[in-house]
């Protein structure tokens, strides 16, 4: 049945923010006009109320980890599913750590059939650099390609071999493949537990420089340059990365970064009392580096929010700080803790889009904008409804966050392809 | 006065009246080792486990001694040889441990923040026995008991605390605890072994070790383990011995009555030399004795003892 959306503030950064009204018919966009001006003919059409809510191109998470295959327990293809379009997002790219490894056609084809049997958000699959992610074998990123993948990377372990990058690079420009790269330098960073300053050592736990991630993102750069071929620097969350980053981009290198909403938000203190839903990499910074990634935000250093979406269960959870596992869920929050940048006036709602929708579709050759014509992939956003975030009531199979508690905005419909796939409604 | 807590997992947290409280017990607590029958009633029918994750003699010896002269019942165990340990997570350990109703547990372990993991999901008190490179309260006290003795106040006190701050958790609860108690702790050691931002613990940092020494009413010196070659922090022992030992010359840059302190076990020739170690100003041994009266008093005051009580 076709939608009539009405009275809707419609946010497409670069083409429109007009109230409108949006008729979806048929999986597209079919007119977007003033509002008023859209009629709806008769019971043939759904029609939604739209007032007084955002509507927005539908919000794009590129770095997620959905567990499947290998470690159903955090996470499966259809709950990561569930919790996206919960969050607002109609696609995500999945990263390639699962077990086994994402890094052979059948496991890429694998995901894309679980998705599709979920049909709920669209999932385009990140294979592996390398095989089994172990730095020492280029995977076949010919056959990953037509497969389904969308670009490679070995998040999760850096690329330490330099050699292998610069290969990676070139071979993947080959295919037109977005090269994604988790910039760590294993050796400064070994034994680290958290970052590295006065809280790390009042705890007594071990330090992780920012050096260990920003002499990485100075490598990508510089191998960048040599290839000519571009790459994607992961969640970022050091002062000296932007800064790097923004140089770079200043002297034309191909490169675009994304960064995580915690990054943003939290600070190392956050780990305060050995909460390992406080744990991650790369850690929790100093507060100069939160608002470093703020301003790299705020002047297009940065790109792109992603959440690095790590669901993790109690057994890797609730244990010593030092063996705990590394990440944090973000998917249900990554829009509500973003759209606090807009409220705090460091961004403003269309450079948010852009880094939430149009800035990452640019980046993985998507398409993403409230235009006729174009695939209804649609998120609506009530900016004036405040909820308490609470972990029990996420669509994630795992409940590892640190911002329970936290009063924010959130989407409440999501659609993909003109089809409803989250109703915040009929979902209470 | 009897102390309102729990569990004893860091200095950070306790209070400089509690501190002085705990210090107080000690030395009235010192007396019944020197007695012909060492071993006073106040914990009869008390359940110590004493839970030790790394190989420790000393500590473990320490506490065990101190539940046996109150008459608590003490049962040591160590996670090489327990059958509790193997692939059981700490969780599963609390929850057995609790099943079993000690009163008191007393934790090694080598990760920081493992006693708080453990408090919080035990009705017993738990004290920290050392915590990675974290905390290691029952020897701060120690120190401070034995320097208190011999000064007669920790107050306006240097203290030089010198070597492998970066991973020494006696280091870190002993600037909280000098400093908390009116004592300017100063620390020195090589660059690669200081950690950042230090200073927010209460330490100045100083460049050499003449500068940490120099005019010092206590040089504490710290172990050096060979095994820091491993991450570059050193570059051999002898190396260090000339850089950052403590050798009879630099004590003489200490005031004259300066006192030396060490938590052991002792590398001679390494961090200290042979003759100082054994010298006059050596309180190494006083402290081996203090830590009993110390870890006496932790395990009457958690267990609900207090100060004017008749520990007899």
């Amino acid at each position: 049945m076709p939608i009539l959306i009405k009275g809707a503030r419609v946010i497409d950064p670069g083409n429109l923010d007009r109230v409108s009204d949006v008729l979806i018919s048929k999986g597209v966009i079919e007119a977007v006009q003033p509002a008023g001006t859209l009629e709806s003919a008769g019971d043939a059409v759904e029609v939604i109320d739209g007032e007084g809510l955002w509507l927005t191109p539908g919000l794009i998470d590129m770095h997620v980890h959905f567990r499947e295959p290998g470690q159903e327990h955090k996470e499966t293809i259809l709950t990561g599913s569930r919790a996206a379009v919960a969050g607002g997002f109609t696609a995500v790219a999945t990263m390639p750590n699962t077990d086994p490894v994402n890094d052979d056609p059948a496991i890429t084809t694998l995901m894309l059939n679980k998705a599709a049997e979920a049909g709920l958000v669209r999932l385009y699959p990140v294979a592996a650099i390398s095989k089994g992610i172990k730095g020492e074998q280029l995977c076949e990123f010919g056959e990953l390609k037509a497969a389904g993948a969308i670009g490679v990377s070995d998040d999760g372990r850096p690329v330490m071999n330099g050699q292998l990058m610069r290969r990676a690079l070139e071979y993947a420009a080959a295919f037109n493949l977005l090269v994604v790269s988790h910039c760590e330098d294993l050796h400064l960073a070994e034994g680290g537990a958290m970052n590295e300053g006065a809280n790390a050592t009042r705890m007594g736990l071990g330090g992780i420089p920012n050096a260990s991630e920003s002499v990485m993102v100075m490598r990508d750069i510089a191998l960048a340059q040599l290839t000519g071929a571009r790459v994607h620097i992961a969640h970022v969350s050091t002062r000296e990365s932007v800064a790097a980053i923004r140089k770079a981009k200043e002297e034309g290198v191909p490169v675009t970064a994304e960064t995580a909403p915690h990054y943003f938000t939290l600070t190392d203190a956050a780990v305060e009392g050995y909460n390992t839903n406080a744990k991650m990499n790369p850690p929790l910074r100093s507060e100069q580096d939160r608002q470093a990634i703020r301003q790299g935000l705020a002047d297009g250093t940065l790109d792109v929010i992603a959440t690095d979406h790590a669901p993790h269960s109690v057994l890797e959870k609730e244990v010593e700080f030092d063996l705990a596992a590394n990440g944090i869920i973000g998917l249900e929050t990554s829009l509500p803790l973003s759209l606090r940048l807009v409220e705090e006036g460091v961004l403003t709602i269309e450079v948010l889009i852009q880094c939430m929708s149009t800035g990452p579709a640019r980046i993985l050759g998507l398409e993403s904008g409230v235009r006729v014509g174009l695939p209804a992939d649609l998120t609506l956003i009530d900016p004036a409804e405040v909820y308490s975030v609470n972990a029990a009531d996420f669509r994630s199979k795992s409940r590892n966050t640190p911002f329970e508690g936290m009063q924010l905005s959130r989407a409440v419909m999501t659609i993909v392809g003109g089809k409803v796939v989250y109703d915040r409604k009929k979902d209470e | 006065m009897p102390l309102e807590r729990k569990d004893i997992l860091d200095i950070e947290s306790l209070s400089q009246q509690e501190i002085q409280l705990i210090l107080d017990t000690a030395e009235s607590m010192k007396e019944i080792s020197e007695r012909p029958i060492k071993k006073v009633p106040t914990l009869r029918g008390k359940t110590v486990i004493l839970f030790f994750y790394e190989p420790s003699t000393r500590t473990r010896m320490s506490f065990d001694l101190a539940a046996k002269r109150l008459s608590a019942d003490s049962l040591s165990i160590s996670a090489n040889v327990s059958s509790l340990v193997k692939g059981e997570t700490l969780l599963d350990t609390a929850r057995t441990l609790e099943a079993m109703h000690p009163d008191v547990v007393v934790l090694r372990h080598a990760y920081s923040g493992a006693p708080r993991f453990l408090a919080g999901h035990l009705r017993a008190s738990v004290i920290n026995a050392g915590d990675g490179t974290h905390a290691h309260p029952s020897q701060a006290l120690l120190d401070m008991l034995t320097v208190r003795q011999e000064k007669g106040t920790l107050e306006g006190l240097k203290i030089a605390i010198v070597g492998d701050i970066a991973h020494s958790r006696v280091a870190r609860s002993n600037i909280e605890g000098f400093t908390k108690m009116g004592s300017q702790v100063v620390v020195a050691g090589p660059p690669t072994m200081m950690p950042r931002g230090i200073e927010s613990l209460g330490a100045k940092v100083a460049g050499t070790i003449e500068d940490a020494v120099e005019g010092a009413d206590v040089v504490m010196m710290l172990r050096i383990q060979k095994e820091r070659q491993k991450r570059f922090a050193m570059a051999t022992e002898r190396e260090y011995a000339c850089q950052y030992g403590l050798n009879r010359k630099r004590v003489s840059l200490a005031k004259p009555d300066a006192v030396i302190l060490h938590p052991g076990p002792i590398n001679r020739g390494v961090e200290i030399t042979p003759d100082v170690a054994d010298g006059p100003r050596s309180l190494i041994l006083d402290q081996v004795t203090n830590g009993v009266a110390v870890r006496m008093a932790l395990l009457f005051l958690v267990l609900g003892g207090s100060r004017n009580a008749n520990s007899d």
